[in-house]
C-alpha cells in the first residue's frame, strides 16, 4: 500500500531542462519512477533522455496523464509553478525549490485549501517523497531505502537519510518516507502525514523527525493523542540552537521564546510518542518498538 | 535580515506614517550637528543595534544640552551594548539616532508577523506598550488583541478600526490609527517583511499618535526583490566569521564551544551540535555546507572554522546524498594542502560513494580520526578536544 505515491504514479517534472531538474528527472526515472513528462515554457518538442518536454503543465497532463508534479523551478517563479500544477488538475505537487519568499506562499496555501482541498502540496524546500522499490519522487539517494513497514516523516532532508539508513542497515524497511520541508509555510504538516500512515495497513510504526521553530510538532502531538494508535518514535533537532538565529532552514528559528526543542519534546512525550534525544539511536529504538520491547 | 531603528523609521516616513524628527549619527560631531538641526530640547540619543531591550541596558538616553549630547554620544559610540536579547558579548554601537523628545501620555504595542500555525499573517495590538511583549503574553495574555489576516483580502480599514476601538484609543484618532495599521500591513507585504513592530506607539500629551520605536525584519528569501533594503545591511551587527562565510555561500553561525562541526544539511547540522553536547562537549558553530559543496567550498569552510581561536577539534559529519563522499574526501585533502590544520579532525561519512571516499582519505596519509556513526564521532571529538586543553 504505502502512502501518497507508488509505481502507478505518473510524474511531470516542472523545470526539467534546468541543471537540477534534468539530473533528478533522470535519477528518478532510473529508480523506476514513471517520469512521463517535463515542462519548460518555450521548449515544447524537446526531450530529456526520452522524457518529452511541454510548454505548460496542462498540456503535459492532457498528453501523458501525469497526476503528480515534481518542481525544480527557481524561487522567483516557483509559487507560480505550484499554482499552475494545481490548476492543471495535478493531485500531488512536490516542490523541491528552496528559497521561495514567504509572502509568495501566503496566497498559494490558501488557494489550494479553498479551491482544491483534495490536492496535496509537499514542501517547498523538501527532499520529496519515496515509496521504496516503487517510486522515488525527489532528490534523495534511493539506494539507502528499502521497502518495509516503517513510515518516515521529516522536516529535514539529510536527517531523513540518516534515519532511513539506520533502519535499512538493521534490515528494517520503510513504507514511504515523506520530507515535508523546512519552510515557515509548508503545504503539508506532520499531522497530515501521520494520518496517512495511521490509515495505511502496510505501515506498522512511524518515525517523526522535527526541528526547532513554529508549532507543527506540538500540533502533531495533539493529533497523535487523538488519532494515532501506531507507535511513533520522535526526534527533534536543535536542542542546542540559540534563540533568534535562523538555523539554515527559513522555518528553523526560535523567536519570542517559542519553538524550542524542549517544548516540542514535552508535548510529544505527553502524547505518548517515544522520544529519542540521540539521533544515532533512532534505528535501534524502532527495532525495539517493532519487537515489542518498548 | 535585520535593520536599524533609524532605517525602519525612514521606511515608515516614506509611507507617510507619523515618526518624530531625527537623524542618524556615526560620530560625536554628527550627533551634535543632529541635535542642533533638531533645535528643540530635550533630544533622545539612541544606540542603534540589531536587538531590543536597549532602554533598560542604558542605550537610550535623554539629553537636555549640547554638552549632554556630546557626553552621551562619546560614552555610547564604540561600546558593546549588552541587552537581554544580545547574549553576554553584546553588540557594537557604531551609530546613534538623535531624535526629538516626545511627551508621552500612553504607550501601545502593534506588530504584524506570520502566524505559522494558520499560515496567515497576524496583527497584534496591546494597550500594554513599552514592555516586552513576551512578558505581557506570559503574564497577561488577554491584554493582547489579535486579528488573523486573510491573505486574499488583506487588512481592511474596518478590521483596523475595530482594533483601534478595542485598544480604547480616543475617538478622534480612530481613522489615523486605522490608517497606521493598514499601512503597516502594506509595508509587511510590499517589502517582504517577516516582522513589523512598533513598541511603543504613543499617544502624546498633545493627543497625537507617534511611532516611538520601530523594528522591521525581512524575509531573506524575498530580498532579491528589494536591492534598496539589501543596502541597509550592517555587517558590524553579525560576527565577522559569519560575514566571511556568507561570501562563500556557507551557512555558518558562531557559537561559544570548542568543537567545530562541518555538516551537509541544516537538520543534520543541528543534530550534530546536539550530539556533541550529549557527548559532553560544546559545539563551536553551526555549519551547513549544503548539498552541492565542492572542494573549494570545503577548503573555505575549514578556513572559517579554524579562524575561531576557541576551536580544539573539528567534527565532519556528512551524509552523502547529492554531495558524494568522494567529493568531500577530495575537499578535505585539498583543504589540508592549502590550510594548516592544527587541531584533530574527526570524520564520519556515510552514503553515496562512501567506500571510495574512505579509501581516498586513508591513502592521503592525513592524520584523521574516523568514526562509523554520528555518536562515535561526537565522543571521539570530545575526547580529542579535551586532550588539547
Amino acid at each position: 500500500m504505502a502512502v501518497l505515491v507508488n509505481k502507478n504514479t505518473k510524474v511531470v517534472v516542472q523545470g526539467i531542462t534546468g541543471r537540477e531538474g534534468s539530473f533528478h528527472a533522470i535519477q528518478c526515472k532510473a529508480y523506476g519512477t514513471q517520469v512521463v513528462a517535463g515542462v519548460t515554457p518555450g521548449k515544447k518538442g524537446e526531450n530529456v533522455e526520452g522524457i518529452p518536454v511541454f510548454d505548460t503543465v496542462k498540456e503535459a497532463v492532457e498528453e501523458t496523464g501525469a497526476d503528480c508534479s515534481l518542481i525544480f523551478v527557481p524561487p522567483p517563479f516557483a509559487a507560480d509553478a505550484i499554482l499552475e500544477a494545481v490548476d492543471a488538475g495535478i493531485k500531488t505537487v512536490i516542490c523541491i525549490t528552496e528559497g521561495i519568499p514567504v509572502n509568495d506562499m501566503l496566497p498559494v496555501k490558501q488557494y489550494i485549501k479553498k479551491y482544491y482541498p483534495d490536492t496535496v502540496l509537499i514542501g517547498p524546500n523538501c527532499p520529496g517523497v519515496i515509496t521504496p522499490e516503487e517510486a522515488k519522487i525527489g532528490i534523495m539517494p534511493g539506494h539507502i531505502f528499502k521497502r518495509g513497514k516503517v513510515g518516515i516523516v521529516s522536516r529535514s532532508g539529510t536527517l531523513t537519510y540518516e534515519a532511513a539508513y539506520q533502519l535499512t542497515t538493521r534490515g528494517i524497511g520503510q513504507s514511504t518516507a515523506v520530507g515535508i520541508g523546512g519552510d515557515p509555510i509548508p503545504g503539508t504538516v506532520f499531522a497530515d502525514v501521520l494520518k496517512w500512515f495511521q490509515d495505511d495497513p502496510e505501515t506498522e510504526a512511524i518515525v517523526m523527525i522535527g526541528e526547532i521553530g513554529g508549532t507543527a510538532e506540538e500540533e502533531a502531538a495533539e493529533f497523535i493523542k487523538s488519532y494515532v494508535k501506531k507507535p511513533v518514535v520522535a526526534y527533534i533537532a536543535g536542542v542546542t540552537a540559540p534563540p533568534g538565529k535562523r538555523m539554515g532552514h527559513a522555518g528553523a528559528i526560535i523567536s519570542g521564546g517559542k519553538g524550542t526543542a524542549a517544548e516540542k519534546y514535552k508535548a510529544l512525550e505527553s502524547a505518548g510518542a517515544i522520544t529519542v534525544k540521540n539521533p544515532s539511536i533512532i534505528g535501534e529504538t524502532v527495532e525495539k518498538v517493532l519487537k515489542g520491547n518498548l | 535580515m535585520k535593520i536599524h531603528e533609524h532605517q525602519a523609521k525612514e521606511i515608515f516616513r516614506k509611507y507617510g506614517l507619523p515618526v518624530p524628527r531625527g537623524y542618524p549619527a556615526f560620530d560625536v560631531k554628527e550627533a551634535v550637528e543632529a541635535a542642533e538641526e533638531l533645535g528643540t530640547w530635550p533630544v533622545v540619543v539612541k544606540a542603534q543595534i540589531h536587538a531590543g531591550g536597549r532602554g533598560k541596558a542604558g542605550g537610550v538616553k535623554l539629553a537636555k544640552s549640547i554638552e549632554e549630547v556630546q557626553q552621551i554620544a562619546a560614552e555610547l559610540l564604540g561600546k558593546r551594548l549588552v541587552t537581554f536579547q544580545t547574549g553576554p558579548e553584546g553588540l557594537p554601537v557604531s551609530r546613534l539616532y538623535i531624535e526629538e523628545g516626545t511627551a508621552i501620555d500612553k504607550e501601545y504595542y502593534v506588530a504584524i508577523t506570520l502566524d505559522r500555525s494558520k499560515s496567515k499573517p497576524i496583527i497584534m495590538v496591546s494597550a500594554s506598550g513599552g514592555m516586552e511583549i513576551e512578558e505581557v503574553a506570559a503574564k497577561n495574555p488577554e491584554a493582547i488583541i489579535t486579528h488573523t489576516i486573510e491573505p486574499f483580502i488583506g487588512l481592511r480599514s474596518y478590521h483596523a478600526r475595530e482594533l483601534a476601538l478595542k485598544l480604547g484609543l480616543p475617538k478622534n484618532l480612530l481613522n489615523k490609527a486605522a490608517n497606521l495599521f493598514t499601512t503597516l500591513y502594506k509595508i509587511y507585504i510590499e517589502l517582504d517583511a517577516s516582522m513589523v513592530e512598533i513598541n511603543p506607539l504613543v499617544l502624546t500629551k498633545n493627543g497625537d499618535l507617534v511611532i516611538l520605536d520601530a523594528k522591521i525584519d525581512f524575509d531573506d528569501n524575498g530580498l532579491f526583490r528589494h536591492p534598496e533594503i539589501m543596502e541597509m545591511d550592517d555587517p558590524t551587527q553579525i560576527s565577522p566569521l559569519e560575514v566571511e562565510a556568507k561570501k562563500f555561500n556557507l551557512n555558518y553561525i558562531k557559537l561559544d564551544g570548542n568543537i567545530a562541526c562541518m555538516v551537509n544539511g541544516a537538520g543534520l547540522a543541528m543534530s550534530t551540535m546536539d550530539t556533541i553536547k550529549l557527548a559532553g562537549g560544546e559545539p563551536a558553530n553551526f555549519l551547513d555546507v549544503g548539498g552541492s559543496a565542492n572542494a573549494t567550498q570545503i577548503a573555505n569552510a575549514f578556513k572559517i572554522i579554524l579562524s575561531d581561536p576557541n576551536v580544539k577539534a573539528i567534527f565532519i559529519n556528512i551524509f552523502g546524498g547529492i554531495l558524494r563522499c568522494d567529493r568531500l574526501a577530495e575537499g578535505i585533502i585539498t583543504a589540508a594542502k592549502e590550510v594548516s590544520i592544527n587541531v584533530p579532525v574527526i570524520v564520519r561519512m556515510e552514503g553515496t560513494n562512501v567506500e571510495l571516499g574512505k579509501k581516498m582519505l586513508q591513502e592521503s596519509g592525513l592524520p584523521l580520526i574516523t568514526a562509523d556513526t554520528m555518536w562515535e564521532g561526537a565522543l571521539k571529538a570530545v575526547e580529542a578536544a579535551n586532550k588539547q586543553k
